[in-house]
């Protein structure tokens, strides 16, 4: 690559401020996009996750095969996932969402579980004698007792998710990826820094954002840690 | 003839399976660099990880890792290490491009093994380590016989979560321009080559599972007969536990 560089070629330095100046439309577009494709994601797979989380909570029959079917999505490789969505759904969005929502699935579902888990039997009694019919437990009792764990998912899946989003940049997607592809592609390196810095700043903020909305909603739960 | 029977086809044909390029060669590379990745990393993380959860300091650091790491996406690391050793010629039987690919795998790898294994380290019982010394045991005889043994299937987790990211990644690996079975997807894909592709995504998918669920039964059998979770005695995992952190850290 250095080998075929123009003879007499300033050497390309980390970051040229004027690239990023110049291109700040650019920029605010890809992280947009990331932003859109993350949300996305993390929504559907919530909506997803919610019912089949309640199903594996309640019923031993099914936990089994959620959490497989979920596990063997988790392990195949992202690139590989893309890949095999590609011939069928093409160059659209939809190959990336699927693959990206297939992903937060078995984290979202794994805490939700864990959190319905760790409500103590005896509120759920209190509940059931203060006359709660199931429905009501469930909304008013469970999942909100539930919530620090089910946030905490989703906290884990965003952060994964942000960082996943860079790869659909190979199949014409990418977002902030599709700044560090560019960065790749071309001999010049600030597109690949400016994506890099951008995307790790946005999963530390949203976790951080993510951290402060599991303290407000869940004052109950402050004297004790959920990590 | 359909999509499925292409890729069928593609599989029957001889010539994909031989020489540099073929389906052998390409399933080595692609063990080969994974598991010296993995074991580059294992040299320099547990070592690591096992210090600071026997001497009980600097835990926040060996928590934060991970989380530093799922933060930064393995892609960009990629990339990164391409501008950096790009011009760095690796060992032959690693092909061209192995040392960026290298560098990032192994760098990819040393924190969920640094977390699982200081938090492996923290699980043994401040009781047990008590009774371990009252027995005459010596430092080393503690650490050795007592608390090792303990931290063995949270140490096993950690080298499982990394092994399967690294095979995960290995794939994205050619991208910047290395072999390993991430060659034929992105090959098929720059070729439009579909039935390539996808038995490229195929194969990476086979050996990721292989992968896992080998490690899987590897961290089971770790695990000492005293520790194993008996049917009456099921304890339910509260959030966020080593196992959380070890299964998520992607």
């Amino acid at each position: 690559m250095l080998a075929t560089g123009v003879v007499g070629a300033v050497e390309d330095p980390w970051i040229r401020w004027s690239w990023i100046s110049g291109h700040a439309d650019v920029i605010i577009a890809a992280l947009l996009q990331h932003i859109q494709l993350t949300l996305i994601a993390v929504v559907v797979g919530l909506l997803i996750a919610v019912p089949l989380g309640l199903l594996a909570w309640r019923s031993r029959v099914f936990r089994g095969p959620i959490f497989s079917v979920t596990g063997i999505l988790y392990t195949i490789p992202s690139l590989a996932l893309f890949s095999l969505l590609l011939p069928f759904t093409g160059l659209t969005i939809w190959t990336a969402e699927i693959g990206l929502v297939g992903y937060t699935l078995l984290i979202l579902i794994r805490n939700i579980v864990v959190g319905l888990n760790a409500v103590p039997d005896e509120v759920r009694e209190a509940a059931r004698g203060m006359g709660f019919r199931p429905l009501a437990e469930l909304a008013r009792v469970d999942l909100p007792l539930a919530f620090p764990g089910i946030l905490a998912g989703i906290r884990i899946a965003t952060v994964t998710t942000i960082g996943l989003v860079t790869v659909t940049a190979l199949i014409g997607e990418g977002g902030l990826g599709s700044l560090i592809y560019d960065g790749l592609l071309r001999d010049f390196k600030t597109p690949l820094v400016v994506g890099t810095v951008l995307c790790v700043a946005l999963a530390v903020l949203s976790d951080l954002g993510l951290a402060l909305l599991q303290r407000v909603v869940t004052p109950w739960a402050r004297s004790r840690a959920v990590p | 003839m359909s999509f499925f029977g292409q890729v069928i086809q593609w599989f029957q044909n001889p010539a994909h399976w031989q020489g540099d390029a073929g389906i052998p060669h390409r399933t080595f590379e692609h063990l080969l660099m994974s598991g010296a990745s993995v074991l580059t990393a294992a040299l320099i993380a547990l070592p690591v990880g096992i210090a600071v959860g026997h001497y009980g300091r600097g835990g926040i650091l060996a928590i934060n890792v991970s989380n530093v790491g799922r933060a930064i996406p393995s892609f960009a690391v990629l990339v990164l290490a391409a501008k950096l050793f790009g011009f760095v010629s690796g060992p032959r039987v690693l092909g061209f491009g192995a040392v960026p690919a290298f560098v990032a795998l192994v760098a990819l790898a040393i924190p969920p093994m640094v977390t699982n294994s200081y938090i492996g380290m923290r699980e043994v019982d401040a009781d047990v380590r008590e009774a371990a010394r009252g027995m005459g045991m010596r430092e080393g005889a503690v650490l050795l016989r007592v608390e090792l043994p303990i931290a063995l299937p949270f140490i096993m987790a950690g080298i499982r979560t990394s092994a399967v990211n690294v095979v995960a990644t290995a794939t994205l690996a050619a991208v910047v321009a290395w072999g390993g079975l991430g060659r034929f997807i992105v090959d098929g894909f720059g070729l439009q080559d579909y039935p390539m592709l996808f038995a490229g995504a195929v194969m990476v998918a086979v050996l990721s599972l292989i992968v896992e669920f080998s490690l899987a039964g590897v961290q089971r059998l770790s695990t000492p007969a005293g520790l194993r979770p008996s049917k009456t005695n099921q304890k339910e995992e509260p959030v966020g536990t080593a196992r959380d952190i070890a299964v998520v850290a992607a």
